[in-house]
């Protein structure tokens, strides 16, 4: 059985998310439960995977006996086992915590939802599964498909602000195919393994650095860093805020995730890190990123709009890690891509909670709110403290190494960018808890479908409440485990 | 002068991909009007698929059917020389990028839809004018 597993990982959620619309005709309580099996059953299946990684080092699945340079090739290591891991752990948080939200949200389309959900947790897992360049393609536009319907599903702008991000998702995915097609026209194979193996001899060529910059200039489009995000921060504010968590926590990540894989395995660290101005251009990249990002984010007025520019700032965190090119600053941006995950889930469950209290996440509206929802306030506040990186949460950790790593690269640009954006996220959060702590509610405000309940207490739903309390503590217990992650599990990084 | 000129016509197919490519780039990004736009993003989608499919053609050569190979380039029945045959994987990878590409549209066509609806007009500045007074 465990010899399956990587199958599992793509067809149970698959198939899940094909009866789920199908169910959704006959009955749609269903499509609830169907969806949590759909995300269940490949956790599990990625625990054992882990765990099988862990002990034995890399697993490879051949799908259907296909040998690797015919078919396709899913191939598992340390680096991806715990992306997978982490995919299915925040899929599977954010179908608890939004569940009010959807009924509340579209009654009529929880079947289209779920589905599209499911859909889009298989297209990250197979982003991050496969080892054949071509099916990660494939799987990238699955995902982007199904985000921008997901996205298109939202009120006011949000077709609009959809259909900006497709235009702008399809050039990147294309840049990246036409690289494959370099690669694949001077090798004559798209399977990962076997490209790192027969691209060192043709490290001199011009096609091959051409197709290497033609993917990352994709991947960037596809990652929103700085000069080309514009799509982002609308197309995740006007998202309905029962799949943000889910797109706005996972979609960079993965990304990010392909660019290492890209760069370190179809191509070798010594290939890629070889010459010193792409280095410190790329590097420079993400510091303006960065600074760009807080900027912009202290000048958004409403919470979740804020939260964009933040996304796009820790973007650039771990762009920049990874191209310091030292150890540290791989292994920070690695470990920033599970504490981020963590971080964005827990902070849109947070605003997602607000929202459908509140109908309005504007700042203004934010005032005596800690005494009106205590505890998603509570969650709000910890997973500030997190992207700031207060101690004893994860987001700590991680700028901690991607610190060490630009010491030790001597950026100390890239320091000063983390100093000021971790500044910044002080600002922005402090100024949270002055509006919503000391500033009185203004008198007589009708809160909308809010039932008034004594104490003056009104929280969210019991499910959304519990949920994002749980993210919280996962941002605490993900920081005090930082030794596990980077001791045992990062380790691809030799 | 005479050499650029050889250098475009040995390889032609490769410059009206590139000419295609830029088409669609200048419609994604220039054009005001949303149809428009999609309609540049399928010209773009399209150069690339025909790369791909350009990249597996090759002279003398015919469809990869091991009998029809063999009859025509007269190798000797018995042996199957790969020389006779264009490379199909990429234009099998090609009609998944077809599939993707349809989709995509399809997608972009229903936003494009719903964005009417919304608005009432698809031209990118109106739709801005309107958010902008609302």
């Amino acid at each position: 059985m465990i010899h399956q597993y990587p199958a599992l990982i793509i067809t149970v959620p698959l198939i899940a998310a094909l009866l789920t619309v199908l169910v959704s005709w006959l009955n749609k309580k269903w499509c609830f439960p169907l969806a949590c099996i759909g995300i269940l059953i490949p956790l599990l299946a990625a625990v054992g995977l882990l765990l099988e990684v862990l002990e034995k080092g890399v697993v490879t699945y051949q799908l259907s006996g296909w040998r690797p340079p015919i078919g396709i090739e899913y191939r598992i290591d340390h680096l991806n086992a715990l992306v997978l891991l982490v995919i299915f752990s925040v899929a599977l948080l954010n179908l608890f915590g939004s569940r009010a939200k959807v009924l509340a949200e579209f009654p009529e389309k929880t079947g289209a939802f779920y589905g599209l959900s499911t859909l889009f947790v298989t297209g990250l897992a197979g982003i991050t599964i496969t080892g054949d360049a071509f099916n990660l393609y494939v799987l990238l536009e699955i995902t982007a498909l199904t985000g921008y319907a997901l996205i298109g599903m939202g009120d006011r702008h949000a077709p609009l602000a959809g259909l900006n991000y497709l235009i702008m998702g399809t050039i990147g995915a294309s840049f990246y195919l036409l690289g494959v097609g370099f690669l694949y026209l001077i090798t004559g194979t798209l399977n990962m393994a076997e490209l790192s193996v027969i691209l060192p001899d043709l490290y001199g060529s011009r096609v091959v650095i051409f197709a290497f910059f033609l993917c990352l200039i994709g991947l960037f489009i596809k990652m929103a860093l700085f000069p080309v995000h514009s799509w982002l921060p609308n197309a995740y504010a006007y998202m309905p805020t029962a799949a943000s968590g889910l797109v706005a926590a996972l979609t960079t990540k993965v990304m990010i995730y392909v660019m290492i894989r890209i760069s370190l395995s179809v191509f070798t660290p010594a290939f890629a890190f070889s010459s010193i101005l792409l280095k410190n251009a790329l590097v420079w990249l993400a510091v303006i990123s960065i600074v760009a990002g807080s900027i912009l984010a202290l000048a958004q007025k409403s919470l979740t709009r804020m939260l964009t520019f933040i996304i796009i700032a820790e973007v650039g965190y771990m762009v920049g890690g990874f191209w310091l090119g030292n150890r540290d600053g791989i292994t920070g941006a690695v470990l920033h891509i599970v504490n981020d995950a963590a971080m964005t889930l827990c902070l849109f469950l947070a605003v997602g909670s607000i929202r459908f209290r509140l109908n309005s996440d504007r700042l203004d509206d934010l005032r005596g709110l800690f005494r009106k929802m205590p505890y998603t306030m509570l969650a709000l506040i910890v997973g500030g403290f997190s992207i700031i990186g207060v101690p004893p949460s994860c987001g700590f950790f991680s700028k901690w190494y991607l610190i060490k790593g630009g010491l030790a690269a001597g950026s100390y640009e890239f320091v000063a960018a983390l100093l000021f954006s971790s500044l910044v996220n002080v600002i922005l959060f402090f100024r949270i808890i002055e509006i919503g702590f000391f500033n009185a509610p203004p008198p007589g405000q009708p809160v909308s479908h809010a039932q008034p309940i004594a104490g003056g207490i009104s929280e969210a739903p019991l499910g959304m409440v519990v949920i994002s309390l749980i993210s919280a503590t996962s941002l605490v217990i993900l920081g005090l485990s930082t030794n596990i992650l980077v001791g045992h599990m990062i380790r691809f990084i030799r | 002068m005479n050499d650029i000129l050889t250098l475009v016509i040995a390889k032609y197919n490769y410059w009206a991909f590139v000419v295609l490519m830029m088409i669609g780039l200048y419609g994604m990004i220039i054009k005001k009007n949303l149809v428009k736009k999609i309609i540049g993003m399928s010209i773009f989608q399209t150069a690339i698929i025909l790369f791909y499919v350009s990249i597996g053609a090759k002279e003398n050569a015919t469809i990869p059917i091991v009998a029809h190979g063999s009859e025509a380039a007269g190798h000797g029945s018995s042996t199957i020389q790969a020389i006779d045959y264009i490379n199909p994987l990429p234009h099998v990878l090609m009609l998944t990028a077809i599939v993707v590409s349809v989709a995509t549209l399809g997608v972009a066509l229903a936003l494009a839809i719903r964005i009417y609806r919304q608005y009432h007009t698809l031209e990118e500045d109106d739709i801005l004018s309107r958010i902008n007074q609302s």
